[in-house]
């Protein structure tokens, strides 16, 4: 990662919390698009090595959503929620239930509240992301699922690590 | 499984370890080497008995050692605890990355996209 990357922030005020910040450089209008439109979705949230051969958006307060990610083996994780509410382009409110995943402590019936609000300052748009869970056993379980990457280094870690405790 | 929720309460030990401000401080101090409990209280305004407290804390959740040898009892910073919880916010953290580098990708293309039809429509 180079100096000038846009830098993602992630943090946990509180024990039930997962916060992450993101600054995209593109109009707010986009960034919206890009989340809400489900030939949109499909091409960025698998991340890597999944694709997201179902997604579903039904956009409005009380509509329901649902994405199908499948792993290059075939494993399938099902992410689906309903609307609480839609404020294009501006915030965006749902429940989110994950399938597939009940190893790491995600059940249909744990409420998950995830609220994302788009700013917009120059042209480029900030997206922030609270998740808030139904337990601190479920948040982090959540923080700990994609844990296979990223081991190296100890001591020069331990700076952020603790900026991220503050 | 047995192992996987072990692991988490290390993790729980060593978050509920780094959640206070002092013993944050007391670790980064030991970052430049081993310290006697005297030198680690030198920069904070509560009594050596508090600060024992602390280390206990620390030394529960791995990340110190303390030896039992010398007069001193110097600590030393245990990094294996970080290190795993590194990992762990790492793991989450790069798992984002990736998902918002596709969607930069898309973005520039969706911003091409509309710039050309603007460039059509003149």
């Amino acid at each position: 990662m180079t100096a000038n990357s846009p830098r993602l922030i992630l943090s946990t005020p509180s024990d039930r919390e997962i916060v992450i910040s993101r600054v995209f450089n593109a109009p707010r209008r986009l960034v919206w698009e890009a989340w809400t439109r489900p030939e949109y979705v499909a091409r960025w949230f698998g991340a890597v090595g999944w694709t997201v051969p179902v997604c579903e958006i039904d956009l409005r307060p009380g509509g329901t959503y649902r994405y199908v990610m499948r792993s290059a083996e075939g494993q399938e994780v099902t992410m689906r929620g309903v609307y609480r509410e839609v404020v294009p382009p501006e915030r965006l409110v749902s429940t989110e239930v994950f399938e597939g995943f009940s190893e790491v402590g995600y059940r249909p019936e744990d409420d998950t509240v995830s609220t994302a609000v788009l700013t917009e300052r120059d042209g480029k748009t900030t997206w922030t992301g609270t998740i808030v869970y139904a337990s601190k056993e479920i948040r982090d379980g959540a923080l700990a699922t994609p844990m296979e990457e990223g081991m190296n280094g100890s001591f020069d870690r331990l700076d952020a690590v603790l900026a991220t405790m503050a | 499984m047995a192992t996987q929720i072990a692991a988490q309460d290390s993790l729980g030990n060593t978050f509920a370890a780094l959640a206070d401000p002092t013993r944050r401080a007391i670790l980064a101090r030991l970052r430049q080497g081993e310290a006697p409990v005297t030198v680690l209280a030198e920069p904070f305004d509560i009594s050596l008995p508090a600060i024992s407290r602390h280390l206990k804390v620390l030394e529960r959740a791995g990340l110190i050692a303390r030896s039992r040898d010398a007069k001193w009892r110097p600590c030393r910073l245990d990094a294996a605890p970080i290190k795993e919880v590194a990992t762990w916010a790492d793991g989450y953290r790069q798992f984002w990355e990736a998902r918002f580098a596709k969607l930069d990708d898309l973005l520039v293309e969706l911003q091409q996209g509309e710039e050309d039809k603007r460039d059509d429509s003149q």
